[in-house]
């Protein structure tokens, strides 16, 4: 490994409220030595011209499906952690539903290592809040911990008995373990595919009611009260279950929750005629929906924007709505959608730049996202001013199924650091 | 996403999907061609050559009688080679794909595919898959759209009540899960009808229904009042076991058409249905075989608007001289 000096980019690090043109100066056991002048017998020997760019710590996805092991026909853990750095992205959570599920220390271990061997993103996985994902019995939480689980969650999978997700909630709060829901009530979800509204009335797609969403919401707050655990509501969509949770942050309850990058720029109306790449779970709601997660970035109920990234394999796509495959590959547009709210004037860039690093670190509870002297030098260097449209050939990963293929957009990443060598440079060979 | 699936840049329809979306004017061009192919189906030789040499294939991924029927009578009457394909759910067990189905069928050079499928957005799906002079005919996608029988529909109520600008027309029963209520809806509505609406108890009504033009009714005395059409829809059994209905009994004693219920509609009104109907469910057999029904003149109708619609999307443009004169 090399020192090296990121020269002249405007370095916005919220954690330390740094946002100023400054030099970064990583040593060459990959941590930052230094912010702004360069320490006492520094010998550069590599400098990274960011005049005119952005400095950032390295950004950090709460949520991301690498189809390995299990659906490798779709994507793998190389291809998506390469995906992921050529979009900014260092550190990144994955779900425990992949096959097998993640409900074992030896299935923690093996996702890290394989991603370190590859050593581009980080990779911390989720560990399962029950065997299977059944929602029956619990899993070894203490020894899953210990293999490097950052929390536990049941994926997408329900747990109907509320006496398990209670006894679930008190064990995982014994260890501090935050527990990461999605709030999605089974019958009410039924078939739906589509927001029950307007758009699935009009496409005769069985709809998927908000109370869906609003009902499980109500049954997890009261749990998560009595049980005193941290937990993380993930994939809000309604925005009255966004005013549930802010009354019971309100009230100091220990939850937090994220939103998609989707979610926050499309809504049913995008569906179009039937357009499968519209096809997500949660669905794509009504506009005032989509209006009221954007105001919960800005009040702060909502802590970060993650990409929920879902690569597939093109016959996914290629089916009647119902029958298609929900999800986005979205690693690579998470970074240019949220830079878009900043151009909507929701955001400023410092906020936006938050949303991505330093706060779902938080949620996370892992130490990354942020250029503090000492921090691994996971950093992201992007042009605020590169015009691009995204085409399939851009994208690195193995999923080209995105809705927002024809976008323009302002922001482009030009080089990423993980632990202070370049893992990407764009239109170079790293 | 485009939106111009079914018109060509010069505004002719190419396929026909769904009627949401298609111009007015549209819509009369084939309520009046078919106009002229009425008297087709009243000569000694019931055939004209318009689609001589073309091949269509009746493509049903899901049974029908009466649509596929029609579609093969009005197919040959206009001189094409008929091809039925029930495909039912074989083929995808096979682990083929609803797009490998349409390829091997393409590759056998044919023209028209008429296609039936239990999925809503199943024909949109195949419109955008298919080469430019492969056309799509809709009959029926899921609980999305059935734009033929909605225009056959559309064609008898102008037969037996004219213009329909000056029409109330009441659609009753399974609102939710009905392709039919929704293609008739746009029908009615992009034709001009003076008000649409819906009947139906609120587990078989869609939310947000009133967005799509219609005023919705619970009381079907209320709902009927003063309508001059009232088109009954068919009542899946299985709504039953659903938790969508308590019992046939009550969904009769409630929504069922029987004469006292039609005497709140104008004396003059019509009833139709599209049939597979439920006597003794949400039909009366008096009301269904009585003076005020046109029940049977819709299947009559069905064939002429099909041929139609046949003949415009395979730019048949001389089919009124054709089927022999135009219609007064």
């Amino acid at each position: 490994m090399t020192a090296i000096r990121i020269q002249g980019g405007r370095v916005i690090d919220p954690a330390n409220n740094v946002d100023s043109v400054k030099d970064v100066y990583i040593d060459s056991a990959g941590f930052i030595a230094a912010v702004g002048k360069a320490p006492d017998g520094f010998r550069t020997e590599n400098t990274i011209d960011a005049r005119g760019k952005i400095v950032c710590p390295g950004l950090i996805d709460l949520r991301a499906r690498l189809r390995e092991p299990g659906l490798e026909y779709k994507a793998t853990m190389e291809s998506e952690t390469r995906a992921a750095v050529s979009g900014g992205i260092t550190t990144l959570c994955c779900p425990p539903d992949s096959y097998p599920v993640i409900d074992t220390p030896a299935m923690a271990q093996m996702i890290q290592s394989r991603a370190w061997r590859f050593g581009l993103a980080f990779v911390h996985p989720l560990g399962a809040l029950t065997q299977g994902l059944e929602g029956k019995l619990l899993t070894d939480m203490a020894a899953l911990e210990e293999a490097g689980c950052v929390g536990v969650s049941n994926a997408l999978e329900p747990i109907t008995d509320t006496l398990v997700l209670r006894r679930a909630m008190e064990y995982a709060a014994t260890f501090g373990l935050t527990v990461f829901l999605h709030a999605e009530d089974p019958w009410l979800r039924n078939t739906g595919c589509v927001h029950e509204g307007e758009v699935g009335t009009r496409l005769g797609l069985p709809g998927i009611p908000e109370a869906a969403e609003t009902v499980v919401v109500a049954r997890d707050l009261a749990l998560i009260e009595q049980t005193g655990v941290h937990a993380h509501f993930c994939n809000l969509s309604s925005a009255r279950a966004v005013a549930m949770v802010a009354e019971a942050q309100k009230h100091g309850l220990p939850v937090t929750a994220d939103v998609t990058a989707h979610h926050l720029h499309l809504t049913e109306h995008d569906i179009g005629y039937f357009d499968t790449q519209c096809h997500v779970r949660p669905p794509l709601r009504s506009l005032r929906d989509r209006d009221a997660l954007r105001a919960a970035l800005k009040t702060g109920v909502i802590g970060t924007i993650c990409s929920d990234h879902q690569p597939h394999e093109p016959d996914a796509k290629l089916a009647p709505f119902a029958e298609s495959e929900p999800g986005i590959s979205g690693l690579e547009t998470l970074l240019p959608l949220t830079l878009r709210l900043v151009d909507d004037q929701l955001l400023t860039l410092s906020e936006a730049i938050a949303l991505l690093t330093v706060k779902p670190a938080q949620i996370l509870g892992v130490e990354a996202g942020h250029l503090g002297v000492g921090a691994t030098a996971d950093v992201c260097i992007f042009d605020p001013a590169a015009h691009w449209i995204l085409t399939p050939d851009k994208l690195v990963s193995r999923g080209h199924n995105s809705p927002f293929l024809g976008w323009e957009f302002s922001g482009r990443v030009q080089y990423t650091l993980v632990g202070g060598e370049v893992v990407f440079e764009l239109g170079g060979t790293a | 996403m485009r939106d111009d699936l079914q018109l060509d840049s010069h505004g002719r329809l190419r396929h026909l999907l769904t009627i949401e979306g298609l111009p007015r004017q549209t819509l009369l061009d084939i309520l009046n061609t078919a106009e002229s192919f009425v008297s087709v189906g009243e000569r000694e030789i019931k055939k004209v050559p318009l689609l001589r040499g073309k091949t269509v294939v009746n493509l049903f991924f899901e049974s029908s009688t009466r649509t596929r029927t029609t579609f093969e009578i009005a197919a040959k009457r206009l001189s094409a080679d008929v091809i039925n394909l029930n495909i039912a759910a074989s083929s995808t067990s096979k682990g083929e794909t609803l797009l490998d189905t349409i390829r091997n069928l393409e590759a056998m050079h044919t023209e028209l595919f008429v296609v039936r499928h239990r999925e809503s957005g199943a024909a949109h799906l195949i419109a955008r898959h298919v080469p430019e002079h492969v056309r799509i005919i809709n009959a029926g996608d899921g609980r999305h759209a059935h734009p033929t029988q909605a225009l056959l529909d559309a064609f008898t109520i102008r037969r037996h009540k004219g213009p329909i600008e000056n029409l109330k027309v009441a659609i009753v029963g399974d609102i939710l899960h009905s392709r039919v209520a929704r293609s008739e809806i746009h029908a009615l509505t992009t034709l001009g009808a003076a008000e649409v609406r819906v009947i139906a108890p609120q587990t078989l009504l869609p939310t947000a229904v009133e967005k799509l033009g219609v005023h919705p009714y619970t009381d079907i005395r209320a709902g009927l009042d003063g309508v001059d059409v009232v088109i009954m829809l068919r009542l899946q059994r299985e709504r039953m076991t659903g938790a969508l209905l308590p019992s046939e009994q009550e969904y009769f004693n409630l929504y069922g058409l029987t004469q006292e219920k039609l005497e709140f509609a104008r004396p003059d009104a019509i009833v139709m249905h599209p049939g597979p109907m439920n006597r003794g469910l949400e039909i009366d057999s008096a009301v269904a075989d009585g003076p005020q029904s046109v029940i049977l003149p819709q299947v009559t109708y069905g064939i002429s608007v099909r041929m139609a619609i046949m003949a415009l999307i395979m730019g048949g443009t001389a089919q009124t001289d054709a089927a022999g004169g135009r219609p007064a």
